[in-house]
């Protein structure tokens, strides 16, 4: 058995492979949609390049959690960079800071169910989304 | 450094995508692509991503990208074989995708790119 919860480190462009790879073999466990499973991985990569391009590296932490008899996949994202000064700026469609696309944070949050936000300027962000099956 | 191949098939480079691409892996496809669509004279410019199993906005951008760059080399790219599941994220994402042409498939794709080259006799 795979354990409930691991974590991978985010500190290269290779990264993101494994990131997206660590998230498909949970989303496959709890029997995702392929659908739900596509999303929950294109998530995974939005919020990942973000960690290692706005955070300049950090972790995610992958867990199975349960809510009475449901279950879900929850991606803990957390870096210690610089902080985001207007986190409401940061979730609109389009807006960037690094030349993307800014859809990163926006476009993550429409495929997931929950998705919370925490930001310190000069400490770190952490971003946690939720999909349950 | 791994590198994704590009094929030459008359006027047209193929490109089947068929690993999970890092950025720089794009980037790079994206750079190759532009430079052998000048080298060879290629007309048309078709990627098969039916093998990818997700396109985050970094490789939607590269796929637009890939064409508005060809389009002004003077060649036309299709992009085919997206997954349903890919498409329904890709636009719940927010990318439209709305300037690169698609096909469902590498043969309807290549209908589409000799359509667009070929002289209207059949119409005569």
């Amino acid at each position: 058995m795979t354990p409930r919860q691991e974590s991978l480190q985010i500190d290269s462009g290779e990264k993101l492979v494994a990131v997206r790879q660590a998230v498909r073999a949970k989303a496959e466990e709890l029997r995702f949609s392929l659908v739900d499973q596509t999303r929950i991985i294109t998530a995974a990569s939005e919020l990942a390049r973000n960690t290692l391009q706005y955070g300049g590296g950090g972790s995610v932490a992958i867990e199975i959690v349960e809510n009475g008899t449901r279950r879900g996949l929850r991606l803990t994202f957390k870096d210690q960079g610089p902080g985001i000064p207007d986190l409401e700026l940061a979730m609109k469609d389009g807006y960037t800071t690094g030349g993307g696309l800014g859809l990163g944070l926006s476009g993550s949050k429409r495929l997931v169910n929950e998705f919370t936000i925490l930001s310190k300027v000069g400490e770190g962000t952490e971003v946690t989304i939720t999909k349950w099956k | 450094m791994e590198k994704i191949p590009i094929l030459k098939l008359g006027d047209f480079l193929l490109v089947t995508i068929q690993v999970d691409m890092h950025d720089r892996l794009a980037l790079a496809l994206q750079d190759d692509l532009s430079t052998r669509v000048v080298s060879s004279g290629a007309r048309g410019v078709l990627i098969d991503i039916s093998a990818l199993e997700i396109v985050d906005s970094f490789i939607g951008r590269m796929l637009g990208n890939i064409a508005a760059i060809s389009a002004v080399l003077d060649a036309v790219t299709v992009v085919v074989g997206m997954r349903p599941a890919v498409a329904i994220t890709l636009v719940e994402l927010g990318i439209s995708l709305k300037s690169v042409r698609t096909a469902l498939n590498v043969e309807k794709g290549m209908e589409l790119l000799r359509q667009a080259f070929e002289p209207r006799s059949q119409n005569q």
